[in-house]
């Protein structure tokens, strides 16, 4: 063979090996989305789908449930948020109550509150410009839900996680000035003064038991 | 004539609402939860209140709600919510929020002109903010603070600074356009009966959601209020110290 042509060959298949490498180490960084571009894709997203999808709309909750388990729970660091509405008590609390104690948590707050999303219909959001330096870990990304009547403001705080996901993951929700962390926290607390976090883990368990027969 | 009874009223309701508010005060007011001083005392209020509203509000509200086209029930909110933008407007003035007010005041404007005295809330369409502003804010703007939690008969939470300006905001709001006195009793009725047809839902996600619905009720309510008066504005909260596992 040519060695000059054999050079060049070899010298083209070299350069493309490069650049391919240069793609294959660009999407991880690339994935690390600005925390407020995150959530304004994410909460478009979300109402997107609910507003085409018929049987969420008519209340259908197992479709509401797997809505939330594929496109919501990813971006949420649950434990975290179980974690601080649990209190010093959590730390106390065995792997399995840990893992209970989220499960109910998050069974209740879905079950409660897919009523909203599913009355979601012309609503649009809008983020307003993030108050945070760059080089902050947590950040609060404002947005409002503008529809009939008062928006309704709704604000998200959301912790750094190079490397995961997107980046960011949400560990509380504020809705219309009331924090959920804060509200669950003082709950749960009373809970466990009473009864221990077995007696939560049972309330929890009870109220998920009621809600579901209610239907 | 009618004129000095409305006043009579206006009166008679101003002097309940004091006369309870300083009886909380003198009487039980040492709880165990420095939070919530009066605690005892609103946990037996709310379960009188609760009893009326399973009586007589929620099953009236649900009636009212299922004879009533979604149409009129809009109109009657919208006609509601449009003489509440003019106390919103005097609210406004007071807290010196200019945006606010000129907001208000034209949402009312529009509302009365085009939408048919406010039967259709064109200003809404428009894109008009709406900002709902009573003088219980107006008062924590200036810096009053909202002291502890209070729970009203019939009326539901509050706190003392807002239960006192519900003395002035009951003549300063709707009242005080109407001086014939039944037309005015069956316009708080319908309002009443409005409002809690609007929180049908609302209550029902309470009764899901809560694990103690006095507490749950007790703490989104001072959270709302504190947002409310701050507009949002407030320190971000929610913050949660990273030690915490």
């Amino acid at each position: 063979m040519n060695r000059r042509a054999w050079a060049a060959g070899w010298a083209r298949w070299v350069s493309v090996l490069a650049l391919s490498s240069v793609a294959w180490v660009a999407p991880a960084q690339a994935e690390d989305e600005a925390p407020d571009a995150f959530i304004k894709r994410l909460a478009t997203e979300t109402l997107d789908v609910i507003r085409d999808d018929k049987a969420i709309a008519a209340g259908d909750m197992a479709k509401i449930v797997a809505l939330v388990d594929t496109r919501i729970m990813p971006n949420v660091n649950f434990q975290r948020m179980t974690a601080a509405a649990v209190g010093p008590a959590w730390r106390q609390a065995t792997p399995e109550q840990q893992k209970r104690l989220q499960d109910e948590f998050k069974t209740l707050l879905v079950r409660t509150y897919s009523g909203a999303l599913a009355q979601v219909s012309d609503q649009t959001i809008t983020v307003k410009p993030l108050r945070a330096a760059p080089t902050d870990t947590e950040v609060v990304v404002r947005t409002e839900v503008k529809g009939r009547g008062e928006p309704i403001q709704l604000d998200y705080r959301l912790e750094k996680t190079p490397g995961q996901g997107v980046g960011w993951k949400i560990y509380n929700l504020n809705v219309l000035g009331v924090w959920l962390v804060e509200t669950y926290r003082s709950q749960f607390a009373q809970e466990i003064n009473a009864k221990g976090v077995d007696g939560l883990i049972a309330s929890l368990a009870e109220r998920n038991r009621s809600n579901a027969k209610k239907g | 004539m009618n004129t000095h009874l409305g006043a009579q009223w206006r009166r008679l309701g101003r002097g309940l609402v004091l006369m309870l508010t300083l009886a909380v005060l003198a009487g039980c007011a040492t709880g165990p939860n420095p939070r919530d001083p009066y605690e005892s005392y609103n946990r037996r209020m709310t379960g009188f209140n609760d009893d009326v509203d399973a009586m007589l509000l929620k099953p009236a509200a649900t009636a009212y709600k299922e004879v009533t086209p979604a149409v009129v029930r809009t109109g009657i909110s919208n006609f509601f919510g449009n003489l509440e933008d003019v106390w919103s407007f005097a609210n406004s003035v007071l807290q010196l929020r200019p945006q606010a007010a000129v907001e208000s005041a034209l949402r009312f404007g529009v509302n009365t002109v085009f939408g048919l005295y406010g039967l259709l809330d064109i200003a809404s369409e428009m894109g008009i903010e709406k900002h709902k502003e009573d003088f219980g804010q107006t008062l924590g703007r200036w810096g009053v603070p909202s002291g502890p939690y209070v729970v009203l008969p019939i009326l539901g939470p509050s706190t003392v600074r807002d239960s006192l300006a519900l003395a002035v905001d009951t003549p300063g709001g709707l009242a005080a356009g109407v001086e014939h006195v039944p037309t005015r009793n069956s316009l708080q009725a319908l309002r009443l009966l409005e409002t809690r047809a609007s929180l049908l839902r609302a209550s029902r996600v309470l009764d899901e959601a809560a694990l103690d619905k006095y507490s749950f009720t007790r703490d989104v309510y001072l959270q709302r209020r504190r947002s409310q008066i701050s507009d949002g504005q407030g320190d971000e909260g929610g913050a949660i110290e990273p030690s915490e596992p």
